[in-house]
């Protein structure tokens, strides 16, 4: 690929190789494993390994679009309202007396609704940040969440549907099977395609993409309605988990999501990162939480953990890379040297 | 031929201003209890906090970075002085306000050298910082509340007590908004932290101290952060560990509808006090419209969504019409 | 092709610490807890930490090891992590404070099937999650209590509103569903209730609302706040706004939060129950199941400790329940001495 043929002049090191983002998270993963089975005879167990990814997995489909997001430049913090419209909207709907495999299309639908507003509003008001408009429509998908429902529960779903998100298939949950699919599939379509690069190009730049020929407005379309997509498949996990809905479901998802984009070395300026990253970051927070819930630490502990990981990663990396960044910039190579550092 | 500026080019956030006044006559028409002396007085006593952390966010967004960290720095800063307070009933308010301020700074401090001197991104740094201040609000109050019997009368008077007539709480506020509009306007480091926000790299080779600026920002953001702390326990007469969770994104919110731009550089104390105010507004007045409250909060969305996009709307107009004129 | 290796070098590296760990699983053995858990609803809430606690002393007094857990985020979402984890370290019982009364079922079921006994406390969980509840106190008396308590205060006529916690809340629903059918009774007539307002147990929203009520209905007499914040806040407002005396506050409330507004007047009395009590039952109610004394049956019975003899019965919501007792009143004559306690 491009990026990485022109270092032609810098010797590839150990330093440089084992220094990328991926590679610290994929440690940090197994020293938590490691970590997790001293501290609790209950973690190595089958049952564990797959109860685990079902408590955490039905936030990590949107952790996918969102990746994309933010490589934009974006932001999208309507995500968990919108996961909360779909479910109440599919929920109201099957008790309405539509079929369950209808609701369950539904729901995909109005998510990817939600979407395709979201986009709309940031393609016809470029003034507008995706800040403001992500978060005007998490107040009011929310709302309308809440106009339907008011302070009811609703579900009752028929029992094949608790086995979305409980059940197994060989002994893989069925939640980890949908996932892996979906990380495949976006991994694909941001590293392999065309559609993939344009995104990095807007998040490098946006008007020089647009200057390019890049149809900037369709792909912040496309990627927020993945976006609302996502937050659909999200609803139809969580639901199956819940055995129900309300309107107040998936509150503060959207800033797990982010930090699990942001921990994956995503960097929010855009035009940075890889999917790999925060794949690996889901699964580290994800079996971080478990790990430490199975010796009952305090809710408030655990919050200084997770926040400390969060800085401390970013840190080491950030100190590996810090002398790179003082050495001088000579002329000549001081392009080849900025690119260096992307990517 | 040069022209000098319309009034409607040069006051930016028109639009908003224009919007609040129609919400204003809206909802009065709908309860005729909004606009009494009574009420504003609430509305201001309930929108001080949040704009005195709205000025401090504003700093931040000048500089392109955010702070997702400020409602836990408030907890904790408020549970400290809280607590203080109960174990020391005759310590002055004055100095539970410093104390509060100095554990803001030391908050405000650390994610500053984090991010302008170990280059963490912002929103890492601070989202990590939320988590870590709110955990040890927790372990510092041993989950335990500090309660109104517990809190000295001179410490509740912070909030409640008033000067001619005024609510002591407001006028602090008052005054920190003049004192930032003559810092950000009129001072060379606050024209810095615009040009640092605008373009960092053109700002460095200038030789503006980018990096004491950034630290500089996010010091007086902890610094406000913690005094809005003290102020809310007051105002309250309670301090509990999940005080002011998510209330970051009130404030971001107040921020971003008044115009300042979350990519830095852009933005202007007028808007600032028009954002902050309307989020005060819909707060104040969403119970009083007699709505059914499941539809409180659709309602309150749609009016943000109008807010800013009516505000775009005039800027369009206006550029359209700067425009038209220069042709000539 | 470095690109490549490098990728091939991660998937052997994952495969090798999969492998590892697969090794590891089949060589261990699994000790199954004895322990007792209790789930409430969030953390840093004094009223929960109480309940916890004395949920602590009477599972210790029996000779068990007990749990406290409690999530970070008042979500149904949270507390489901949490019972997975109890559900991994195989416990014998788990009390739940239920932050949603349908949400937790398919896990809670799960954990049924694993063995586990599950009863609720304080906040039900639908009763095909649950074997029965411990309920503080009755519901039914809890809304007639706080009725007649706005009957007295209002001198028999005038508004009353209600300020409550969520909307989603089912124990607060359920209480003012009993306070709206009780207002229907003739004696209650002049009684007028004017607005249900939700202040979603966050301080600075229950301030809002209260002055709502305040500035939308100026005639009204009494605020009924059957939730320790909006109670509280409530009473600040009235402080402030100097109103004791015109508008009275009634409701549920922690007898610290309430003690400067119950001493000033703004808040004449108002009610709660001890949720170190109401912990202490659910200890006992969840070794009586474990042991097998009861099978949240109507009309089982058993011994809690030193707070007596229980039996259980038929709860409004179609389950079971055991009842801690009626509810208890805080007024200026003994506040000061439980203001230190919760």
């Amino acid at each position: 690929m491009i990026d990485r043929t022109i270092r032609l002049d810098r010797s590839w090191s150990w330093r440089s190789f084992f220094f990328q983002w991926e590679w610290l998270l994929v440690l940090i993963f197994i020293a938590i494993n490691i970590l997790n089975s001293f501290l609790s005879p209950y973690y190595l167990d089958v049952d564990t390994f797959v109860s685990m990814p079902m408590t955490f997995l039905d936030k990590a489909f949107i952790v996918l679009p969102m990746t994309m997001v933010i490589i934009l430049g974006n932001i999208d913090i309507s995500v968990g309202s919108t996961v909360a419209l779909s479910a109440v909207v599919m929920a109201v709907s099957f008790n309405a007396g539509l079929p369950m495999p209808l609701a369950l299309v539904l729901c995909l639908v109005v998510g990817s609704v939600c979407g395709l507003i979201n986009g709309l509003l940031m393609t016809r008001f470029r003034e507008l940040s995706s800040v403001i408009v992500t978060l005007s429509t998490m107040i009011i998908y929310r709302g309308i969440a809440y106009i339907i429902l008011e302070n009811q529960a609703s579900g009752k779903f028929p029992t094949w549907y608790s086995t979305l998100g409980w059940g197994s298939v060989g002994g893989i949950p069925i939640m980890v099977i949908a996932f892996a699919v979906c990380a495949v599939v976006f991994g694909l379509l941001l590293h392999r395609t065309s559609f993939g690069r344009r995104i990095y190009a807007m998040g490098s730049n946006l008007t020089a993409s647009r200057y390019s020929g890049v149809k900037t407005g369709s792909i912040i379309i496309i990627v927020s309605v993945l976006t609302g997509l996502m937050a659909g498949v999200t609803a139809l996990f969580l639901s199956s988990r819940m055995g129900s809905t309300r309107p107040n479901v998936a509150q503060g998802y959207e800033l797990d999501v982010i930090a699990m984009v942001v921990l994956g070395g995503v960097s929010t300026a855009g035009g940075k990162g890889r999917i790999g990253g925060p794949l690996l970051a889901i699964f580290i927070i994800g079996f971080l939480n478990y790990g430490l819930g199975l010796v009952n630490i305090q809710a408030q502990d655990l919050l200084i953990v997770v926040g400390l990981l969060l800085i401390v990663s970013v840190l080491v990396l950030n100190v590996g890379f810090l002398d790179r960044k003082k050495r001088p910039v000579s002329p000549t190579r001081g392009e080849k040297e900025i690119q260096e550092e992307d990517l | 031929m040069k022209r000098a500026a319309t009034f409607s080019e040069n006051f930016r956030e028109l639009g908003l201003l224009v919007f609040i006044v129609i919400l204003c006559a809206a909802f009065q028409i709908r309860n005729h209890n909004f606009l009494t002396l009574s009420n504003i007085r609430d509305l201001l006593a309930d929108t001080a906090i949040l704009g005195i952390l709205s000025v401090g966010m504003m700093m931040v967004l000048l500089t392109a970075g955010i702070d997702l960290s400020i409602g836990a720095t408030l907890a904790l800063a408020g549970m400290v002085s809280a607590l203080t307070v109960f174990a020391i009933p005759t310590i002055s308010p004055a100095l539970s306000l410093l104390e509060g301020i100095a554990i803001g700074v030391a908050a405000g401090a650390l994610i500053g050298l984090l991010i302008s001197r170990f280059n963490v991104l912002p929103i890492i740094a601070t989202l990590g910082f939320m988590n870590i201040l709110r955990g040890i609000t927790y372990v510092v109050s041993g989950g335990a509340w500090v309660s109104s019997y517990q809190m000295s009368d001179g410490f509740k008077s912070l909030a409640s007590g008033t000067v001619l007539g005024v609510r002591g709480l407001v006028l602090i506020a008052v005054v920190i908004f003049v004192i930032f509009a003559y810092f950000i306007n009129h001072t060379r480091t606050g024209r810095q932290i615009y040009a640092v926000g605008s373009n960092a790299a053109a700002a460095d080779i200038s030789g503006i101290p980018r990096r004491r600026i950034i630290l500089l920002v996010y010091v007086i953001m902890g610094a406000l952060a913690g005094l809005a702390g003290v102020l809310w326990v007051a105002k309250f007469a309670s301090a509990q560990g999940d005080t002011a969770t998510g209330y970051e994104l009130s404030v971001i919110a107040a921020t971003v509808l008044g115009g300042v731009s979350i990519s830095g550089g852009s933005g202007k104390v007028s808007g600032l006090i028009l954002g902050t105010i309307l989020l005060g507004i819909l707060n104040n007045a969403l119970p009083l419209i007699n709505v059914s409250p499941f539809w409180q909060q659709a309602i309150q969305g749609v009016v943000i969504l109008a807010a800013v996009l009516t505000n775009v709307i005039v800027k369009r107009n206006n550029q359209r019409i700067a425009l038209r004129r220069r042709a000539i | 092709m470095r690109r490549e290796f490098s990728r091939i070098v991660r998937i052997v590296g994952f495969v090798a610490v999969a492998l590892t760990v697969i090794g590891f699983m089949a060589a261990c053995a699994k000790p199954v807890s004895k322990d007792y858990a209790i789930v409430f609803k969030n953390t840093g809430n004094p009223y929960g930490d109480k309940q916890m606690s004395g949920f602590k002393a009477g599972i210790e007094e029996q000779g068990f090891k007990a749990i406290l857990q409690a999530p970070a985020q008042p979500t149904a979402e949270a507390q489901i992590q949490i019972i997975e984890s109890l559900i991994s370290q195989k416990v014998a019982a788990i009390c739940i404070v239920g932050n949603d009364f349908d949400a937790l079922q398919p896990v809670l079921t799960k954990a049924k099937t694993a063995g586990i006994k599950v009863f609720s406390l304080d906040s039900a969980v639908n009763p095909a999650s649950r074997l029965t509840h411990v309920n503080q106190a009755d519901s039914a008396k809890i809304g007639s209590t706080l009725v007649e308590a706005a009957f007295d205060m209002s001198g028999g006529a005038g508004d009353i509103a209600i300020l409550s916690a969520t909307s989603q809340a089912s124990n607060q629903n359920l209480w003012i569903d009993y306070m709206k059918k009780d207002l229907q009774d003739p004696k209650y007539a002049k009684l007028n209730l004017v607005k249900i307002a939700y202040g979603d147990d966050i301080r600075d929203k229950s301030v809002s609302e209260a002055e709502g009520l305040l500035q939308s209905f100026p005639k009204l007499k009494v605020i009924i706040a059957p939730t320790t914040v909006g109670i509280a806040a409530a009473g600040k407002v009235l402080t402030d706004k100097k109103l004791q005396g015109k508008v009275f506050l009634t409701g549920l409330g922690l007898p610290s939060e309430m003690a400067t507004y119950i001493e000033n007047g703004a808040c004449p009395y108002m009610f709660l129950w001890n949720p170190i009590d109401v912990g202490y039952l659910g200890a006992y109610t969840g070794t009586a199941l474990v042991k097998g004394t009861i099978t949240g049956a109507v009309g089982d019975k058993f011994k809690a400790g030193r707070l007596g003899d229980y039996t259980i019965t038929k709860a409004a919501d179609g389950g079971t329940e055991v009842l801690l007792g009626p509810p208890f009143k805080f007024d200026k004559t003994n506040i000061e001495d439980w203001k230190t306690v919760y």
